[in-house]
């Protein structure tokens, strides 16, 4: 281990951009694992979330079960939504590797209009639900259902604001050292995102109409 | 850019073809369980959810690997080590939450309905 030398031992609290620009991606190291550790607390929420929703599931109150609620053709669509999403981020990170601002900045846009098709399918979802008389009042399983599939909306659309505000940071000071950083951060986050989709898709909605 | 470096860009972001690998099995992973649902394939219901379960695990593995590029060597292992922590932890709440609240349910206050059904028997 070279954590004897003293410089190796003293942290960096921040990035060094004032000297080589050539191998600056060995200092993104803290950056990626630091947003890395972020992402398993996020895990940790969204795990503890699915445990409340594995407690409280089947309690309906004498309410709509999933079997009345979910509509899984839909839940089919916006799972396509998410993952051509997440392979359309990665073809952007791919044309950033290639210095290709107007490809990243293409893909990127796509990977946006994917997340707010997303969207705009759980919007169009929860007023129907709501429409219904699902409200997360009227049973433990609908509280618990709305907290966990309502959280993770909220972190796409946390996904989909960080993507634009990435896109105006692109189209202003292009494929810089900072910019190239930030777009695998939020590639992180984002496939992070479609990854907590395959467990919500799983487990509440296809086992819920099964049950 | 020099070629050492470029090395190392790629194994840590993945190529096309690493990524056209996992969307390939995604989309394999998502249709099979769509499709024994809406199909209705299996009358078994629990051999059903327990295929399900797996495919999601499967795809969730696929993910990690293809799309998050964790592997044993990306950041010295740092992320993987992580990762695994961050299972083991949602493991034990998962687990821990459904047994203990499983039991705790036995010991409820019986519903009204419950006291109802009770009476109907005993008269």
């Amino acid at each position: 281990m070279s954590a004897t030398t003293p410089s190796a031992e003293a942290p960096e609290f921040f990035v060094r951009s004032t000297h080589d620009h050539d191998d600056g991606h060995h200092h993104e190291t803290g950056t990626m694992i630091g947003f890395w550790i972020y992402l398993m607390s996020d895990c940790l929420i969204f795990g503890s979330l699915f445990a409340v929703y594995a407690v409280l599931g089947n309690n309906y109150a004498a309410g709509p079960s999933p079997k009345d609620l979910f509509d899984i053709d839909m839940i089919l669509v916006s799972t396509f939504m998410l993952l051509f999403s997440s392979i359309t981020y990665g073809f952007a990170v791919l044309r950033m590797q290639m210095n290709d601002l107007k490809g990243t900045q293409l893909w990127l846009i796509i990977t946006g209009l994917f997340g707010l098709g997303f969207l705009y399918l759980e919007v169009l979802e929860f007023t129907h639900l709501w429409h219904e008389g699902a409200t997360p009042m009227a049973s433990a399983f609908l509280s618990s259902f709305y907290t966990l599939v309502g959280t993770h909306g909220l972190h796409v659309t946390g996904g989909v604001i960080w993507l634009i505000t990435l896109l105006i940071q692109l189209s202003l000071k292009g494929l810089t050292h900072e910019n190239q950083r930030r777009v695998m951060c939020l590639s992180m986050f984002w496939h992070f995102l479609d990854l907590i989709w395959i467990g919500v898709f799983s487990f509440v909605y296809l086992t819920g109409v099964l049950l | 850019m020099s070629a050492s470096s470029h090395t190392a860009h790629d194994e840590g972001h993945g190529s096309f073809r690493s990524y056209m690998i996992g969307f390939i099995l995604s989309v394999i992973l998502t249709v099979i369980p769509f499709y024994l649902v809406m199909g209705d394939v299996l009358d078994n219901r629990l051999l059903a959810i327990a295929i399900i379960f797996a495919l999601g695990a499967v795809q969730m593995i696929v993910h990690i690997y293809y799309f998050l590029h964790v592997t044993s060597k990306a950041e010295n292992g740092w992320t993987a080590m992580s990762l695994i922590f961050t299972v083991v932890l949602v493991g034990i709440v998962l687990s821990g939450s459904i047994w203990v609240m499983f039991h705790l349910e036995e010991n409820m206050m019986p519903s009204h309905d419950r006291v109802e059904q009770f009476r109907s028997l005993t008269d």
